[in-house]
């Protein structure tokens, strides 16, 4: 591991409730500002092996670095504001807070991160237009379609310039052409913050738009 | 960098908090209104009781005159006026004014009057002096002359007639007593005081003023020292003591059931936070995956709880200032308990301490109500909670218990504790802490309930799924339980005290109303030997016996003990009866007197008799609802030999075989002389115990007024809380929809689990409330008002109640999810929220 990498796990091992082992001496690096496809079968552990890269779970052997800080050295608090300050998520379910307004859901990031609430929401105003939903920072999520949603989760992924992105299924909810063009935007703007990261999929076509596709397997990561 | 509430940090929670309210506004005004209903019940209870001792306190320091010390009489013969001169040459006494204190009746009204030399009460009680008219000074010293505080549209030089005893004096009136208007009282000289009502050679009082920089506590010693057997120092500590133990316990236990609702409000608030929090557990999750801390989770929660409480408790001071303003306009400030009754209504006490103090009340219920669920909101795991796993436990887990124990077990502790102060303190904390544990094992209790249901297999699917559901989310049925048994719990529990109140005082009142009719004089006792004679010739009486009161002083500090002389047959005891020794004064005294003085069969107390203390013998101790400062029964014989009075004021008449009851009762009122005939009321049995009954029902209206809100609020809140649970499983129905069940399976399913959980609710209800009401019977009530009753269960009250729980959870639950249900089944199943 260089202090150029980005992500590291190294022999990470992780073991479900009940004893079935998920994966064993399962080692990644990511490069700054490389995007990653993880591919493989419902039930490989794809949505796991995320959550241990944001520090969401600890991991029964093996390691986590990210920027080389060691995840295992961190409490709970600590896990949270590594993730505030350097990852951005986006989710096949959306997840947009439907009670505040596409500008306020878009500054969360930067609002935990003590950002004044009239920077925050400014910057929230551009990212909704680079995203192609300019004009609408005062509306609220009930009325966009699942494409726009998705759209207004991209803005807030990268609302605070993160070094890592993990995007869980992103285009799973969407039609194709809609997965296609939010797809494009997603790494538009993540390549425009210099951001690297996973990004989970079934889909070959959102694999196809990443520096490096693996496959994981019950023997571990293997290149797709 | 952590992440708490302070600026910046605050505006995520901020926006939280404002799209939530703007989201969902009746679950705020709900939580609102409940803890104001709380606060302004609270409030306005403690202010119209507040308001009425302050007038009645300032009516007694008006009597008082405002001096130093005071000598009184301990029983109602006074004490011999040779003790005057002896006081008054103590080194510290600058001024000594005897009084004669007589309580008459003024056109059939009470009027105290009091005798003194003016001279004399001018240097130490000035509030008192009357004022003659100019150029008549002199009128305060003739023996003809009486002053009147409240002369009523009376003119100088008419003629005022009082009646004491059955004997009427009749006086001029003189004049007004302006430092005294507050309170109805007459002012003669003390000569024509001792003359004229049989009182030569006694005095009721001595006021004394002591010197500037007298040592009072020497002073005292060397007074006390030299006071006989009936005679107590007291001074104006001794005289607040008493006014507030008056009516101690009844205002702090009129508090306590107005802060029911309070509590019924705290036990909303949480409802309905711990809904939202359940609603919201995928919004919190998101927020712990962005990076939020679990600290940022709890402060929001707690700053909603916050805000609830502030507005709740501001618009219930308010309320509680309009509703006490009203009350004390309307109904004056006497709430039932009579303990201030006769005086005029009060004008409104506000103190800003007591208004901080509800208002903090108010504050830490919301706050309270939302402890737990901030705990749960800071406990979401994000990974878990993302995917919106409801209660995210294993149904096959059994809810934790242990809390709930120690709550109950903390709560069994304090029920044993002593009272602190003469209240009930520990026993009212002890009914928070139980109810606490019932509503903390709810969970528990509803697995245990329902597990015979969920073990058998159902021919209806609807039941099935119902009973699945209540199985599998116990948390979630919990929280719409809570309210269910805070309210019904606290209601059962009074509904119970009362029943077994009032049953207590029905039988109390077989055993002691033995007599065919009641004869009784109001103000005095103008029975003379002469008069008992021929009231006994009367025809239609078997028998009557002849009875007398009179209030002694055992303790300066506290209000006066009944001394009830009696002849006949005494109503069976509470405790054993052991025989006096012989030659030693055997008395019987009534179940609050021997808690308050600390007595028990054998025991001796040394009570003032005549003129001296005499070693009374407690033989055996009897129930009394109608003395709460205490009584002691004395046979009628053993105190005239004491005392040679011989007059009686009562009288209990035993019909003949055959006799007319109304015959004897005209033939009685003929007997009476023409001066006694309006104060003597003659009443048979049953219109007595009636109206005994009827003074009960009085009393605790403010109680049933009370528990009746209790109940709606508590109902209120079940109907909000099964109507959020409802619409929050929208995607559920549409997922059952989507499956082939029909709407109208839907809203079924959703009428049975009302129905299982009004009775889950209802059973626990219940039983906490008959627990609680224990608490009340055993604890809260001796240790406050000193008296023990009988448990009744009122079981029709007990079914009717579970009954309409049952129903009504069952209906909200149906009409909530009729509209849930009415949704796009397609729309109700997307992925997100």
């Amino acid at each position: 591991m260089t202090s150029e990498t980005l992500l590291a796990l190294t022999d990470l091992r992780k073991v479900l409730p009940g004893g079935r082992v998920l994966f064993d001496g399962l080692s990644l690096s990511v490069a700054p500002g490389e995007l990653v496809a993880i591919m493989g079968e419902s039930g490989a552990g794809k949505s796991s092996l995320l959550n241990l890269a944001a520090g969401l779970d600890v991991p029964d052997g093996g390691a986590v670095l990210i920027d080389g800080v060691d995840m295992a050295g961190l409490d709970e608090d600590s896990r949270a504001l590594l993730r505030r300050q350097r990852i951005g998520f986006v989710f096949q379910a959306f997840h947009i807070l439907p009670h505040l307004t596409l500008g306020q859901n878009v500054a969360v990031p930067l609002a935990l991160l003590r950002t004044s609430p009239q920077k925050a929401l400014a910057r929230a105003v551009d990212l909704l237009d680079a995203v192609g939903l300019g004009g609408r920072s005062k509306d609220y999520p009930g009325t966009l379609s699942g494409g726009e949603l998705q759209r207004v989760a991209i803005a807030r992924a990268i609302a605070h310039r993160p070094a890592l992105m993990l995007a869980d299924e992103p285009t799973g909810n969407l039609d194709p052409d809609t997965a296609a063009r939010v797809l494009a935007l997603m790494v538009e703007q993540m390549r425009a913050v210099g951001a690297g990261g996973l990004l989970v999929t079934h889909s070959d076509v959102a694999a196809a738009s990443t520096d490096r596709v693996l496959r994981l397997t019950a023997g571990g990561l293997v290149p797709a | 960098m952590t992440g708490g509430l302070g600026s910046g940090a605050a505006t995520v929670p901020r926006w939280m908090i404002a799209g939530e309210w703007r989201a969902h506004p009746w679950r705020i005004v709900t939580a609102v209104m409940a803890i104001a209903i709380g606060v302004a019940l609270g409030f306005a209870v403690h202010l119209v009781n507040a308001s009425a001792l302050d007038r009645f306190a300032r009516g007694l320091a008006t009597v008082n005159g405002g001096a130093d010390l005071r000598i009184q009489a301990a029983g109602g013969q006074g004490f011999a006026e040779s003790l005057y001169p002896r006081v008054a040459r103590i080194s510290g006494v600058a001024g000594a004014s005897p009084v004669v204190a007589l309580h008459t009746r003024l056109e059939g009204q009470t009027l105290d009057v009091l005798g003194f030399d003016v001279l004399r009460a001018g240097a130490v009680t000035p509030a008192l002096l009357p004022r003659p008219t100019t150029g008549h000074e002199s009128d305060v010293f003739a023996p003809e002359s009486l002053f009147l505080s409240q002369p009523g549209g009376r003119r100088i030089g008419d003629t005022v007639t009082l009646v004491t005893d059955g004997r009427e004096q009749r006086f001029t009136f003189a004049g007004p007593i302006p430092g005294a208007a507050s309170r109805p009282l007459a002012v003669i000289d003390i000569a024509a005081a001792q003359d004229r009502f049989g009182r030569l050679g006694r005095l009721d009082r001595i006021d004394l003023r002591l010197t500037e920089g007298a040592d009072a506590a020497k002073v005292r010693a060397e007074l006390a020292a030299m006071l006989p057997g009936d005679a107590l120092l007291s001074d104006t500590q001794d005289d607040a003591s008493r006014t507030d133990a008056l009516s101690r316990a009844y205002r702090v236990n009129l508090d306590m059931l107005a802060l029911v609702a309070l509590l019924t409000g705290a036990f909303l608030v949480y409802s309905a936070q711990a809904l939202s929090i359940a609603r919201r557990r995928a919004h919190f999750a998101l927020l712990r995956v962005l990076g939020a801390s679990r600290r940022l989770a709890l402060g929001q929660v707690l700053a909603e709880g916050l805000l609830l409480g502030l507005v709740g408790s501001a618009l219930g001071i308010a309320l509680g200032l309009l509703i006490a303003t009203g009350v004390l306009r309307l109904v004056g400030g006497d709430l039932g308990g009579a303990y201030f009754t006769g005086q005029q209504a009060p004008s409104l006490l506000f103190t800003p301490g007591a208004a901080l103090g509800f208002a903090a009340l108010g504050l830490a219920a919301a706050l309270v109500g939302s402890l737990t669920p901030a705990l749960q909101a800071a406990r979401i795991t994000p990974a878990v909670g993302l995917r919106n796993l409801g209660d995210a436990v294993d149904p096959r887990q059994w809810p934790r218990v242990t809390p709930a124990l120690v709550l109950m077990l903390a709560g069994g502790m304090c029920a044993l504790m002593p009272a602190i102060g003469g209240m009930a303190l520990l026993g009212y904390l002890s009914i928070g802490l139980l109810l606490a544990g019932g509503i903390a094992i709810m969970p528990w209790l509803a697995r245990a309930l329902l597990a015979p249901l969920a073990r058998r297999s159902w021919r209806s699917p609807v039941t099935e799924l119902a009973i699945a559901r209540l199985w599998g989310a116990p948390s979630q049925a919990a929280v719409a339980l809570s309210g269910i048994v805070a309210s019904v719990g606290l209601m059962i529990a009074m509904a119970v005290m009362v029943a077994s109140f009032r049953g207590s005082v029905d039988d109390w009142l077989d055993a002691i109303l033995t007599a065919d009719i009641y004869v009784s004089a109001q103000g005095g006792a103008p029975f003379d030997t002469a008069q008992q004679a021929r009231m006994r010739q009367v025809p239609g009486i078997a028998a009557m016996d002849f009875g007398a009161q009179h209030p002694i002083a055992l303790a300066p500090d506290r209000p006066p003990i009944t001394l009830m002389v009696r002849e006949g047959a005494a109503a069976a005891p509470l405790s054993g009866t052991i025989p006096a020794p012989a030659g030693r004064l055997a008395i019987r005294v009534s179940e609050p007197a021997a808690r308050l003085y600390h007595l028990s069969p054998g025991a001796t107390l040394w009570l003032p008799l005549g003129q001296h203390r005499l070693p009374a013998f407690v033989t055996a101790i009897y129930r009394d609802y109608q003395r709460q400062e205490g009584a002691i029964t004395i046979d009628s014989a053993s105190y005239t030999a004491l005392t040679q009075d011989h007059a009686r004021g009562e009288g209990a008449v035993h019909l003949a075989a055959g006799a007319d009851l109304p015959a004897t009762m005209r033939a009685l009122k003929a007997a009476l002389p023409p001066a006694i005939d309006e104060t003597v009321q003659i009443v048979p049995t049953r219109t007595l115990k009636a109206r005994a009954l009827a003074i009960f029902d009085r009393s605790f209206a403010i109680t049933y007024g009370l528990e009746i809100i209790a109940v709606l609020v508590g109902l209120t809140g079940v109907a909000a809380t099964t109507s959020a649970q409802t619409i929050a499983r929208t995607r559920e129905f549409g997922m059952l929809r989507h499956l082939g069940v029909t709407r109208g399976q839907v809203v079924a399913m959703l009428g049975i689990e009302g129905a299982l959980l009004g009775l889950v609710g209802g059973v626990a209800g219940v039983a906490m409330g008959c627990v609680l009401a224990q608490v009340l019977i055993q604890v809260v009530n001796p240790q406050s008002f000193n008296w023990t009753m009988d448990t009744r269960l009122p079981w029709p009250l007990l079914v009717g109640v579970g009954l309409s729980l049952v129903l009504a959870s069952s209906v909200t639950a149906m009409l909530a999810g009729r509209r849930a249900v009415s949704m796009d089944a397609v729309r109700a199943v997307r992925e997100d929220w």
